[in-house]
């Protein structure tokens, strides 16, 4: 964290009752007096305490990978998580899906003035407590502060960086015709969770956001099967936009077995009221994989082992397919396409 | 999921194929038009084509609101929202409906004005009384289905007062639209569209009930079997319509006796009859303009009639040239026999109104089923 402890303030930030005013962005003492009440005890640890405008931290032999991921979310907190966690899991997982071990974060803040400094603490608790149980130390970061009405309460940056393991070559460029595609659990429960707080839109529902970091899921995985083929959080737009994705990316078609997605009930339920298809509301704690033939079975009992791939299922194969379409073959008995979502999902009116 | 699983079924699906095929004359060809876009939906999402023999064709109807809306319309509504101080409430995939000069309302709302995406009528009240500063117009679309919600909108700012909310009425009649295309020389003289059932609306028929459509059956000896979303009550309706063809029956049946009754929701048909009355004529896009097709609202409603507090006048503009989305609707051509599916007209970019919602025939066919032309000309290559 930038920003120079100064001697002589006095009166504690106030994290119950106070608000994130201008100063707090401003490079002086109420800046300074943020980060040292409420930043770094929070994220307290070695790399950090130093003070400086960057972290210094050991080099590592072998390739490393870098990402980087804005959070904006509305609202900020939601059943299964909030705008901390989120902002943590969503870089790990993007680290995470080259196979890599993710080591390190930095996290920038943007912050709308009149934020309760209560709501700041959760947020920011929160964030703390999803690296410290991912172990993965956030090490630098930066707190910038709008005008009200320029911002929604907070946005967050988080960048991290990993080493990839050994002989890992994971990419989306690595389909195959013949492959299998699998996933880690039930799919749309966080944009429904989401949703139901929506305005508007309030409605009663017990699904919780799946946001998780994937990293451990992801080294039981490469431990069972270096040759993972393919790894992919399907986040915005889901698994259908993730899955025409890669068969863009692989040159190659799909073919999805409807009966074999895990959703859960009341995801499917708010889904057919809304009018949305669950193919294409977001994930934040789940991955698909794509391996051999082979591979496959070995592949997801490795993943049922782990708690964050207890629902993990194949769900498909890679074919052969010059115009790169995804298919599915309908629990009903026909087929049809997974097409790429075009703008945002719109309800139907019927 | 209970109450949509069993409509789903794969198994029972598979029965009803078996006997569509027996049942079905193999010397003859059926069409069928399902009049409602929720039907060429489920046909396309759940993939009903694969699992029926290639002598039955499905012809999809104009029953999308969003498709049917002419331009003119839109551009009433973009203009609306583009007032000072007004907010413009519509439903989901009104948004995107494509009107001239390449604007849309989305594209309205990204230039600065102030349109709100609304479930249900009662949003666009809420919105009215949160901002009494603004002038809160709701775009009003769609069948009988969504006409109650608006009638009880109106009739609710009637109570509350609210000065500063109206209603933009764009509601259309289904029975008006079945007769005229049915009274069309395409299918009366020249042949060019051969219909030989309907597959009825469902969520119209909940609210309007089966009585209506004795009519077509009685004056056009058209079979009509309404019918429910789910794809096993398409596949159940298009058995029952083989079945009164090849009897040369020619009477309204009713698949979808779970929601609809003979005399419809009577609830809903006064407080409809209390707030709307019909229109002379109204501009439908793809069949021109059909008389008595439309409701306006009534002048004892006069000050939540949008139209009349903003003189609206709606210009007539002609569809883009390269678009079929008018022989479409009609029927007369299906989506892959327009020059610019798929390449100029993607539901990205959508050149004509089939492509916008996902239940106009453009749409559904480039969104689930456009792999079957490219399969078709892998096998006729072969």
């Amino acid at each position: 964290m930038s920003g120079i402890v100064k001697p002589g303030y006095t009166r504690a930030l106030d994290l119950k009752r106070g608000h994130v005013e201008m100063a707090h962005g401003a490079g002086g003492r109420a800046m300074a007096q943020l980060i040292h009440q409420l930043f770094l005890p929070a994220f307290d640890n070695e790399f950090l305490r130093p003070m400086n405008d960057q972290a210094c931290f050991p080099g590592t032999n072998g390739r490393m990978v870098m990402s980087t991921d804005s959070h904006v979310i509305t609202p900020l907190f939601f059943p299964g998580g909030d705008i901390g966690s989120l902002s943590v899991h969503g870089t790990v997982n993007d680290i995470a899906m080259s196979g890599a071990r993710p080591c390190y974060l930095a996290a920038s803040f943007i912050l709308e003035e009149g934020l309760p400094l209560a709501d700041l603490k959760r947020i920011v608790d929160s964030m703390a407590k999803a690296a410290r149980s991912a172990g993965i130390p956030i090490v630098t970061g930066d707190t910038k502060v709008v005008e009200k009405g320029s911002g929604d309460g907070v946005f967050i940056t988080t960048t991290g960086i990993g080493v990839v393991p050994e002989g890992i070559h994971i990419s989306a460029a690595r389909a195959q015709p013949g492959d299998k595609i699998l996933v880690s659990g039930t799919l749309g429960d966080h944009g429904i969770a989401v949703m139901s707080l929506r305005e508007n839109l309030t409605f009663h529902t017990d699904v919780e956001s799946d946001s998780a970091a994937l990293h451990d899921l992801v080294a039981r995985m490469i431990a069972a099967i270096p040759d993972i083929h393919v790894l992919r959080d399907p986040t915005r737009g889901g698994i259908a936009t993730a899955l025409n994705e890669i068969a863009q990316q692989s040159a190659v078609g799909m073919l999805l077995h409807e009966s074999e997605i895990p959703i859960r009930e009341p995801v499917q339920a708010a889904c057919e009221f809304l009018g949305l298809d669950p193919l294409y509301i977001a994930n934040e704690g789940k991955l698909i994989a794509i391996c051999a033939p082979q591979d496959a079975k070995m592949l997801l009992q490795a993943m049922r082992t782990h708690p964050l791939g207890a629902n993990a299922a194949i769900i498909g194969e890679v074919i052969e397919d010059t115009h790169g379409f995804v298919q599915m073959q309908t629990r009903f008995g026909g087929s049809r396409i997974v097409d790429w979502l075009s703008g945002e999902q719109l309800p139907r009116i019927c | 999921m209970k109450y949509i699983d069993e409509f789903r079924t794969g198994d029972v699906a598979r029965i009803i194929a078996d006997k569509i095929i027996s049942e079905s004359d193999p010397g003859r060809t059926y069409h069928f038009m399902e009049f409602c876009g929720g039907h060429t939906h489920a046909i396309a999402r759940f993939g009903i084509v694969d699992l029926l023999p290639g002598n039955i064709r499905m012809i999809h109807g104009p029953g999308c609101p969003v498709c049917v809306l002419p331009i003119g319309r839109v551009e009433n509504a973009i203009q609306l929202a583009q007032m000072p101080q007004s907010i413009l409430c519509c439903y989901g995939d009104v948004l995107r409906i494509p009107a001239s000069n390449g604007m849309s309302l989305l594209k309205a709302k990204a230039q600065g004005a102030d349109v709100r995406m609304i479930y249900s009528s009662a949003d666009a009240i809420d919105i009215a009384r949160q901002n009494p500063q603004h002038q809160v117009v709701f775009f009003a679309i769609g069948f009988e289905t969504t006409t109650p919600p608006t009638a009880i909108a109106i009739k609710q700012a009637q109570q509350l007062g609210l000065k500063n909310f109206s209603v933009f009425c764009n509601h259309v009649l289904t029975p008006s639209a079945i007769s005229h295309i049915l009274q069309s020389p395409e299918v009366r003289q020249l042949g060019l569209v051969a219909i030989d059932g309907f597959i009825g609306p469902a969520h119209v028929s909940v609210v309007i009930g089966s009585q209506p459509y004795d009519y077509f059956a009685e004056e056009f000896q058209k079979p009509v079997v309404i019918a429910g979303f789910e794809p096993l009550d398409v596949m159940q309706a298009i058995l029952m319509l083989i079945r009164q063809v090849n009897s040369k029956r020619a009477v309204v049946e009713n698949e979808f006796t779970r929601a609809v009754l003979p005399q419809g929701n009577t609830k809903a048909q006064s407080l409809v009859a209390d707030v709307f009355e019909l229109r002379r004529t109204f501009e439908w896009r793809g069949l021109g303009v059909v008389p008595y097709s439309a409701l306006r609202i009534k002048s004892c409603y006069a000050d939540f009639d949008a139209e009349q507090r903003f003189q609206i006048s709606t210009p007539v503009i002609a569809d883009n040239k390269a678009c079929e989305c008018g022989a479409i609707l009609r029927g007369v051509k299906q989506p892959q026999d327009c020059k610019i599916f798929g390449s100029v007209c993607t539901p990205d970019n959508p050149v004509g109104s089939c492509m916008v919602s996902s239940e106009g025939a453009c749409a559904a066919h480039y969104r689930y089923g456009r792999f079957r032309q490219h399969r078709a000309a892998i096998a006729v290559n072969q």
